[in-house]
């Protein structure tokens, strides 16, 4: 698909939607501790900006963004530690706000997913294997589905394919 | 009448399909040659009637032709030449006479180079095609139609959208889409086979070349759209795990480990029942991610609720294609002979391993990116998954397999020897860590995590090189016999080294970018300068300046480092007059593997302008990484060992099959 399509129409929406777009973070936003700076970057890439396609508060030009980002670093002046800032968004905005959901009843499969599909994948294989590995149970290696003429072509094909002098 | 011209060669094409889509079949339950032949003739006639339809189109845009009311909506009679027509893919209705032409492509090359298949394959590999051109026919003829007219023709059009406006355009989408319905060949494969109720490993044979290729296309045009989003998004991010790029991640994974579960059934005939489901999963995610990308649904489940007839048409051709092909699995797919038993430590072992562990990541994405919708349709409750979600399951998953990589192909096929393999790799791992340490080392106090990805990327690059090495007894035997042997090698073992090595090094890119980036965000007037990683950016001034169909302010910085002149960087911003649209776009100047990328922000009315100048190290390895894993494709598809159900079969191949027909 025209991957890029679709969030460069957003993006031009976006654009189109703030009279002038800002650039993500702005040099007056910037912290004087540089620390505190570097603790609102980090958080900013974890929130969304709910009025854009799939962006970060920190990618985004969006003004919510920016009053997010703004919003954030406020609450970093006032003494918050990370998580405090997080709930308190959280709070206000809903979990909507996350770009990695909690965990809880409604995220469980979300997060089960990955595990569970290498575990159970893991599982099949190991049964698989044992059922091989016996061999009362397991298939015949010679089985190729083909007919005695349709191997014997076959045989044909490889070896004119694999033999090194044959004119091309 | 151009435009009718092409609704109807469309209409044609529509019909052909139809032939197509029963024809063979009944020709291949009877046995008659002649009705199976049907499909060829109708595959390459289809292809004719599209490159037609699509010519068509391409015409009305370059003629600026704004009775049709496509053309009106996405060009402007100034648009530049090249943007003209890459503006036909540049909507849905052109994108999705896109996907059925590049379709019909690919039917038309199997009619015409696969001249080798047997007979009733060939029938129903081409019947299987015309089934999914069938459908998207219809769709497009029912819902997205791209020759209408307008009944008032306006004399000027309102543009294409100007982040689209580049020559990303022109490239991303078309080989993207070559891998995407390039995936429909292994797709037909493996329900032809699964009509016929008999594979083998001659069937693998055939399949891999067209998987090979498809996959060459979607990994050169998803690294093309990443790079594109880097430079024209303007604040330098690469990869946003936005559900339109997973999209497109999703076939990606299943069809690389499609491509490595072909090469078991191939070799060795076993994992065949899984590498006929992968295939169908690989063209199933293709066509998911066109349900996502063309409903509208990403945007939000609610315009699609409002819209929804062409939401709804393609979710039909989803359920009915994934939903058909899934049941006629479950139902034939026992009747497939399994044959080819190997110990758990083996070549077999660690593709099969390869596959658990990128079968589970497509399955990662899978949920990632649908969960959010469904949990809305089925609660109304709204969470958002994005790149934190993605990152945070994906690294776990990624280090085993990168881990395992190198001691794949060291691994003999049936019964590997674990110990001899790692044995072998010692070299990689001493060089793993000296990376590790020489990274640690020189950024002493910094991240933690970075070195070691450092090694694991070390690891791979090295391990692929020990297998060269290996092969051709490096060292061990004189140089001259080795370079001998290099040259005897087959090409898909340097294919594999090639792939393996661009993984090292998309990663090295990757790592870098992410951990040692330095910015600077800014307000600058004229004659200011910032510092960014050793380089000072002097800005000369600010330039108004006038384009075809835009007007841009270009900012002017002289770029030096020690204080010599590096070179100059002309950043701008363009304002779009018939749209009201503004783009920027940022300056790049490569240095070795590193880049600096200026972006322009705002002036303000005390003449500063807002700046944000990053320094990314080695950040090109990230796509140079997917040029040289297409490179390595190409290698292998350039096999002679594989030629067989590609084009150009060997004299004597062609004749005893005819014979044998």
């Amino acid at each position: 698909m025209r991957s890029r399509a679709l969030a460069a129409a957003a993006l031009a929406a976006i654009l189109m939607l703030g009279a002038m777009p800002a650039r993500a973070v702005l040099p007056d936003e910037i912290m004087a501790d540089p620390a505190k700076e570097a603790r609102a970057r980090e958080l900013s890439k974890e929130l969304r900006c709910m009025v854009c396609q799939n962006q970060s508060i920190d990618d985004s030009e969006a003004p919510l963004a920016r009053d997010l980002r703004l919003l954030v670093r406020e609450r970093i002046s006032a003494g918050d530690s990370d998580a405090q800032v997080i709930d308190f968004l959280v709070a206000r905005y809903g979990e909507f706000v996350l770009l990695k959901p909690r965990l809880n009843e409604h995220t469980l499969v979300l997060w089960l997913t990955p595990p569970l599909a290498l575990l159970l994948g893991g599982f099949a294989l190991w049964r698989l294997g044992r059922r091989k590995a016996n061999p009362a149970a397991g298939g015949a290696d010679s089985a190729s589905g083909l007919t005695s003429d349709e191997q014997a072509r076959l045989e044909r094909l490889l070896a004119a394919e694999s033999a090194p002098d044959k004119p091309l | 009448m151009i435009a009718e011209s092409g609704h109807y060669a469309l209409v044609l094409a529509l019909a052909l399909a139809l032939i197509q889509s029963i024809v063979p079949i009944v020709g291949a339950r009877w046995r008659d040659a002649a009705l199976m032949n049907v499909a060829r003739s109708t595959a390459l006639a289809q292809l004719l009637f599209v490159a037609a339809s699509f010519a068509a189109l391409v015409t009305l845009h370059v003629t600026s032709d704004f009775s049709v009311a496509n053309v009106y909506e996405n060009s402007h009679s100034l648009k530049p030449l090249l943007y003209k027509i890459t503006g036909v893919w540049g909507n849905h209705e052109g994108s999705m006479l896109l996907w059925v032409s590049i379709l019909a492509l690919f039917g038309g090359l199997v009619a015409a180079f696969g001249n080798n298949l047997p007979l009733s394959l060939r029938a129903h590999v081409l019947a299987v095609q015309a089934w999914v051109a069938s459908a998207f026919y219809l769709f497009i003829l029912i819902t997205s139609n791209p020759f209408l007219r307008i009944a008032n023709p306006p004399i000027e059009g309102r543009d294409l959208n100007p982040v689209l406006q580049d020559i990303g355009l022109a490239v991303h989408p078309p080989m993207l889409y070559l891998g995407y319905v390039g995936f429909s060949i292994s797709f037909s494969f493996a329900v032809a086979a699964l009509l016929e109720g008999r594979i083998d490993a001659a069937w693998a044979r055939w399949v891999r070349p067209w998987t090979l290729m498809a996959w060459i296309f979607l990994t050169l045009g998803i690294a093309m759209g990443s790079y594109w989003a880097y430079y024209e998004l303007g604040w330098g991010g690469w990869w946003f795990w936005d559900p339109v790029e997973n999209a497109s991640l999703m076939p990606w994974l299943a069809g690389t480990a499609l491509l490595h579960s072909a090469l078991v059934m191939e070799k060795r005939n076993a994992l065949k029942v899984w590498t006929v489901l992968l295939s169908i999963l690989t063209f199933s995610l293709s066509l998911l991610g066109t349900f996502l990308v063309r409903s509208g649904v990403l945007t939000s489940v609610h315009a699609f609720a409002t819209d929804p007839t062409r939401g709804v048409f393609i979710l039909l051709i989803l359920f009915v294609f994934i939903g058909g092909s899934l049941s006629l699995y479950a139902w034939r797919a026992p009747a497939l002979k399994q044959g080819g038993l190997f110990a758990p430590i083996s070549r077999e072992g660690a593709l099969v391993l390869n596959n658990l562990l990128l079968t589970t990541a497509c399955a990662t994405v899978f949920i990632g990116t649908l969960y959010p919708l469904a949990l809305e349709v089925l609660t109304g409750e709204k969470i958002s998954v994005g790149a934190p979600f993605f990152n945070f399951t994906f690294a776990p998953l990624f280090v085993p397999l990168l881990l395992a990589v190198p001691f794949g192909p060291l691994l003999a096929w049936k019964r590997g020897d674990l110990l001899g393999a790692a044995q072998r790799l010692m070299v990689a791992g001493i060089a793993a860590l000296v990376a590790i340490a020489l990274v640690f080392a020189w950024t002493y106090g910094g991240a933690t995590l970075a070195p070691l990805a450092i090694g694991l990327a070390a690891f791979v690059i090295m391990g692929a090189l020990c297998d060269l090495a290996e092969r051709i007894a490096l060292f061990r035997i004189p140089l001259s016999l080795s370079l001998r042997r290099a040259r005897g090698l087959p090409r898909a073992t340097w294919g594999t080294a090639f792939a393996h090595a661009g993984l090292g090094t998309a990663l090295i890119g990757i790592v870098c970018e992410t951990t040692w980036n330095s910015e600077y965000i800014g307000s600058m007037k004229p004659d200011d300068v910032a510092r960014v990683a050793g380089y000072e950016l002097r800005l000369d001034g600010l330039n108004p300046r006038q384009g075809p169909n835009f007007r841009e302010m270009v900012a002017q910085f002289t770029v030096t480092r020690d204080g010599q002149t590096v070179s100059v960087m002309t950043p701008s911003k363009r304002n779009f007059t018939t749209r009201g649209a503004s783009t920027t776009e940022a300056a790049l100047l490569t240095r070795g593997a590193s880049q600096l990328y200026i972006s322009l922000g705002d002036a303000s009315a005390d003449g500063t302008i807002a700046v944000r100048i990053y320094h990314k190290p080695l950040v090109l390895m990230i796509w140079w990484g997917p040029v040289l894993m297409a490179f390595g494709g190409l290698l292998s598809l350039s096999d002679r060992r594989l030629r067989v159900g590609a084009p150009k079969p060997a004299k004597a191949t062609a004749r005893a099959l005819q014979a044998a027909e």
